[in-house]
């Protein structure tokens, strides 16, 4: 398969990103400053991700919400416009086909950011469910996406743009916005803990909205940041990644994502297969690594020397400056204080069992 | 890209500082940290250790991933860098004062490359 590039991708190059294949896509792991600065920069100042891989679809008609409340666990039923919602998306089984982003724009129009590595997926599965007045459009090309994270984010959008354009509330949007000219959305979201801002320009633009923002952050301290950076930055906020804490397999109940699932909604996709499991037998946790080393993903997790799960993501997360895990467990070991032992590549390394996030804003 | 001359290189990385024609401190080049990226964690052996020219001996963690460093000579570990273990950073900042280890009954040092030949090789990678 041929490997698709952003339209940030000659940017990246230039400014000495260092380019790796994620989710089909050519995107920058880190720039010349590395990882944990970059990492550093989100948690005290500023950092400037293309994101511009995710996908994006449309789900239009006077049946959407029925539609959506269907399709996904958490419920759309009560909305205003400009709000986000995030959702998993389950299979026939209970376990995930994606975890996303809706947007209401206004009463039958809504606006649905999906992982890239599961666009293709996501799209077939939601027209393979569609009924009534409804119809699902993949617009993923049409549109580029900037992630301005970190606690400056504000200070440098407000260079750019007016107030009104700015969301007040995590998880609300701006729609038709212009940020330095630039027509977009503005969402008051982001996959790193931090506060911040997500903008969806249109593809032609999103190279000049880079530069503006870059520009006008110089003196906040604003930097480009890689994947390598936003996945430390999610996993400190222990924020799920498709294909580690979920899974075709892992229902979002055992991620410990059961906020986002409405059980007593009249039906959705997975429902049955939930209530006929009741309550999982495995559980999502943090585990702070106390043993020397670094424990990652796929690591067998001990209790007593018996096996007890496994570890879905792990590295050292520079800010709040320990190295940690998530891992999927034996319920009865999800206790905060739980001594456990992780294998890591044969060594056996100490963890506990710590509340999750590492990091809270 | 730094390439000093007071030290030997190999195709995986390493350099040897020898102190005399059987001893020598041994590290990870620029060009190793410079790929590994931000290093956070590093294994040693211990004190006593045989290292066997072409195995691993020590692994680094940079936050993404996790890498084996390989012994580019045989021989004994005299004595390990446990300052190290505490300013794994040192290894990006100063690679080739960041040593792991001193061993000594130096053997196997026949694939040993010079700087000059090692900066060659580094320009085909």
């Amino acid at each position: 398969m041929e490997l698709k590039k952003t339209p940030l991708y000659e940017a990246h190059v230039r400014a000495g990103g260092k380019m790796v294949e994620f989710g089909g896509f050519l995107m920058p792991v880190q720039y010349g400053t590395g990882v944990i600065q970059e990492h550093m920069a989100v948690r005290t100042a500023c950092g400037l991700f293309d994101v511009s891989h995710m996908g994006e679809v449309l789900v239009e008609g006077a049946d959407a919400v029925r539609y959506l409340n269907y399709l996904l666990t958490n419920d759309y039923t009560v909305m205003e416009d400009g709000q986000a919602r995030y959702s998993p998306m389950c299979n026939e089984k209970g376990g995930t086909v994606d975890d996303l982003i809706v947007y209401k724009v206004r009463d039958g129009h809504y606006f649905i950011v999906v992982n890239a590595s599961n666009k293709d997926k996501d799209v077939s599965w939601m027209k393979a469910h569609v009924f009534g007045d409804v119809a699902v459009k993949d617009v993923s090309d049409e549109y580029g996406q900037i992630a301005l994270q970190g606690p400056k984010a504000e200070t440098i959008l407000e260079k750019l743009t007016e107030k009104e354009s700015i969301p007040e509330k995590n998880y609300t949007a701006r729609f038709d916005r212009k940020v330095g000219g630039i027509s977009c959305i503005v969402s008051r979201t982001g996959y790193t803990g931090s506060d911040g801002f997500e903008l969806y320009t249109a593809a032609a633009d999103t190279e000049k909205m880079w530069q503006l923002l870059l520009d006008a952050g110089a003196e906040e301290g604003l930097i480009p940041c890689g994947l390598g950076a936003r996945d430390t930055l999610r996993l400190e906020a222990c924020m799920p990644l498709y294909g580690h804490e979920l899974t075709d397999a892992i229902s979002p109940l055992t991620a410990g994502l059961g906020i986002f699932v409405k059980m007593e909604k009249e039906d959705f996709i997975g429902k049955k297969a939930m209530e006929e499991a009741g309550e999982p037998a495995m559980c999502r946790v943090g585990l702070k690594t106390i043993g020397r080393g670094i424990i990652r993903e796929h690591q067998d997790v001990y209790a007593d020397g018996v096996k007890i799960g496994q570890t879905t993501s792990g590295t050292h997360c520079p800010y709040v400056g320990y190295p940690a895990a998530m891992a999927i467990i034996d319920r009865a070991y999800r206790k905060t204080g739980t001594r456990l032992e992780v294998d890591v590549r044969g060594r056996r390394v100490e963890a506990e069992v710590v509340k999750m996030p590492f990091y809270k804003k | 890209m730094n390439f000093p001359n007071d030290v030997k290189y190999t195709k995986t990385h390493e350099w040897v500082r020898f102190e005399d024609e059987t001893t020598a401190r041994i590290g990870i080049t620029d060009y190793a940290q410079d790929q590994l990226g931000d290093l956070v964690f590093v294994n040693l052996p211990a004190e006593g250790d045989q290292l066997v020219c072409g195995d691993a001996f020590a692994d680094v963690e940079s936050v993404k991933a996790v890498s084996d460093v390989n012994a580019p000579v045989s021989g004994t570990v005299d004595e390990v860098n446990e300052a190290l273990l505490d300013a794994p950073e040192m290894m990006n900042e100063a690679p080739y004062d960041a040593w792991f280890v001193l061993v000594s009954g130096i053997t196997d040092t026949d694939e040993l490359m010079e700087a000059e030949e090692y900066e060659a090789y580094i320009e085909t990678l």
